[in-house]
């Protein structure tokens, strides 16, 4: 990193720490959590489906599995987060495992309609499970110090700083330059001798691993979680958020969250058909900046750089 | 001299094609072997069977007497094997120095390592360089590979091939699409790498492969039809009348 781009960093996390202290109200801390929860979701489809390569068109089944282990486990009379947090994150992980080791068989549509149907099948699962809630979803009850929103705040938003150095770590590290250059050319990774199945499925377990986790934070943020949470269209909008932020760029799945879920408060709140506000925005960045707005801000960055040295 | 690379009653078959037709190959250790023949006899088929991207359909290929035949490619790659492509195919958007630490680090021990930065580990870099100069590309490790000339590619489809450290290297027309000069530093090249390996040639340069080549072998609709000295190969009648044809009896 530069240092300017150091001092970006530091500016936006000091911003995140000061939210609550700042807030009118606690709907602004509870957008602000939110908007932390989906940058989590969204880096980790990032990892696989931006470094990865992968396009997993089921990334929603992590995030809403994770939010039910925790609301099962606490309707079940198990609320301590330690354990509730860490079965999410490893069942998550084991998921992640079983649809990895299977659908990355296969390769392009095949894959993602493979990643969907677990999803689906999931989805349903959740629909039928009536003793928690069904279609209708699950209240759940956090634990005391959860419940306050500040605190719970803060712990999301030490645990998406904490998410993200991993990532940021991973991007530059062995595993993460393997998986990166499988994108880029598999067979020729496979001729340098890399069993290039099992560098994509840890990549895809780990981002598993990391959207259950977001999920937990979610079930806990909204004291509830519904098969919507694993519905298709959620999968989508990690997608979409991806896209928007820039694919494969290591801010791209946070900026897209942000953005993405902005768009649909400030659109949500002039009209009820504040999709296509959304569905238009995506259109022109995958039209005009195949680089999502990361891609576009680095581009902006570098030009003017550019003309300040030629001035 | 025994056989490094042995291929006994070899099949593979696209549809109603017979791409390898009970193909029998060896090749020994320390040879420079070459592989020729006509347009679409298999050749590339063939590597890709010995490298394990291609699954034959029934034969077997022994390495150093070990039946790699249904070996996934990563372990044969770890037991001596490399490949070059006959398209080019390298990591483009990465620089010469990023596409071979790429090789380097999966030598390197596995790489199911999270945490420490890549950058860091000077013994791939400096590997990585000296596999760049080795092939001739030492003054060009920071361009990017798609930006490379194509003679130049082609070196460093040699180099990543060679981050392996291999004992038996397949080489699948390394020649190609090259001009006269470019050829002469390939030939170059192989002949200072057959000082410490085994190399399977597939070529269609005849220049190149009678000057390269210890034996030669000749592919026809899958089948090897005859294989032994440059001299007797030229002689041989059979080679004459299915390939070689009149380009080597001018
Ligand atoms: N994946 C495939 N599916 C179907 N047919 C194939 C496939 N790969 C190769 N073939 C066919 O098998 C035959 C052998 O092809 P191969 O590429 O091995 O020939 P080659 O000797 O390398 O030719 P060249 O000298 O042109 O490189 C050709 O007829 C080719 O069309
Ligand atoms: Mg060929």
């Amino acid at each position: 990193m530069t240092r300017a781009q150091m001092l970006i960093l530091g500016v936006i996390t000091l911003g995140l720490i000061l939210v609550p202290v700042l807030a009118a109200n606690n709907f602004t801390i509870k957008l602000f959590s939110r908007l932390l929860i989906f940058a989590l979701a969204a880096s980790s489809l990032n990892l696989v489906l931006g470094y990865g390569g992968m396009v997993s068109f089921g990334h929603a089944a992590y995030f809403g599995v994770g939010g039910y282990v925790v609301g099962i486990l606490t309707v079940s009379g198990i609320a301590s987060p330690f354990i509730t947090w860490t079965l999410a994150v490893l069942l998550c992980a084991l998921l992640a495992a079983l649809i990895g080791a299977i659908s990355l068989r296969t390769r392009g549509v095949y894959f993602i309609m493979i990643t969907l149907a677990f999803a689906q099948m999931l989805f349903f699962v959740f629909v039928s499970l009536r003793q928690y809630g069904g279609a209708d979803g699950l209240p759940i009850r956090p634990p005391d110090p959860l419940r306050d929103g500040r605190t719970l705040y803060y712990i999301i938003l030490v645990t998406l700083g904490i998410c993200l150095f991993l990532l940021w770590r991973i991007k530059e590290s062995r595993f993460g330059r393997a998986v990166q250059a499988i994108k880029e050319n598999e067979s020729r990774m496979m001729a340098l001798g890399y069993p290039v199945f099992r560098y994509q499925l840890v990549c895809f377990i780990i981002g598993g691993a990391l959207a259950g986790l977001a999920g937990v934070l979610n079930a806990n943020l909204n004291a509830f979680i519904s098969p919507n949470a694993l519905a298709w269209s959620q999968s989508g909008q990690f997608m979409m958020m991806v896209i928007l932020g820039g694919v494969g760029r290591f801010w791209g799945g946070a900026l897209g969250a942000v953005v993405f879920i902005l768009l649909e408060t400030w659109l949500g709140s002039l009209t009820i058909h504040w999709q296509l506000g959304v569905g238009a925005a995506l259109l022109i960045i995958v039209l005009f900046a195949p680089g999502g707005l990361v891609g576009l801000v680095s581009s902006a960055n570098a030009w003017l750089i550019k003309r300040r040295a030629a001035a | 001299m025994s056989a490094l690379l042995d291929i006994q009653g070899l099949f593979k078959r696209f549809g109603g094609l017979v791409a390898t037709n009970d193909c029998a190959l060896d090749v020994r250790a320390g040879e420079l072997h070459a592989l020729i023949g006509p347009n679409g006899a298999g050749k590339t088929t063939l590597i890709g069977q010995i490298a394990g991207v291609i699954k034959p359909d029934s034969g077997r290929i022994r390495l150093d007497g070990v039946n790699i035949t249904y070996l996934p490619p990563h372990r044969r790659v770890r037991m001596g094997l490399a490949r070059t492509y006959q398209i080019t195919n390298v990591f483009k958007k990465y620089s010469v120095l990023d596409n071979l630490a790429l090789g380097v680090q999966a030598r390197d021990g596995h790489s199911f390592r999270f945490w420490r930065p890549v950058r860091a580990e000077r013994h791939l870099w400096d590997q990585a360089a000296e596999i760049a100069e080795r092939v001739g590309l030492g003054v060009r490790q920071d361009v990017l590979a798609g930006a490379l000339a194509h003679g130049e590619q082609r070196q460093l489809e040699v180099g990543l091939a060679l981050t392996s450290r291999p004992r038996l290297l397949l080489l699948d027309e390394p020649l190609a699409g090259m001009g006269a000069d470019e050829a002469g530093r390939m030939v170059d090249l192989i002949r200072r790498l057959r000082a410490d390996l085994t190399i399977l040639l597939v070529e269609h340069d005849m220049d190149a492969v009678f000057q390269l080549a210890d034996r030669i072998s000749v592919l026809v609709y899958g089948r090897i039809i005859a294989s032994g000295a440059p001299e007797a190969i030229r002689a041989n009648p059979d080679v004459q009348t299915a390939y070689l044809g009149d380009e080597v009896r001018a």
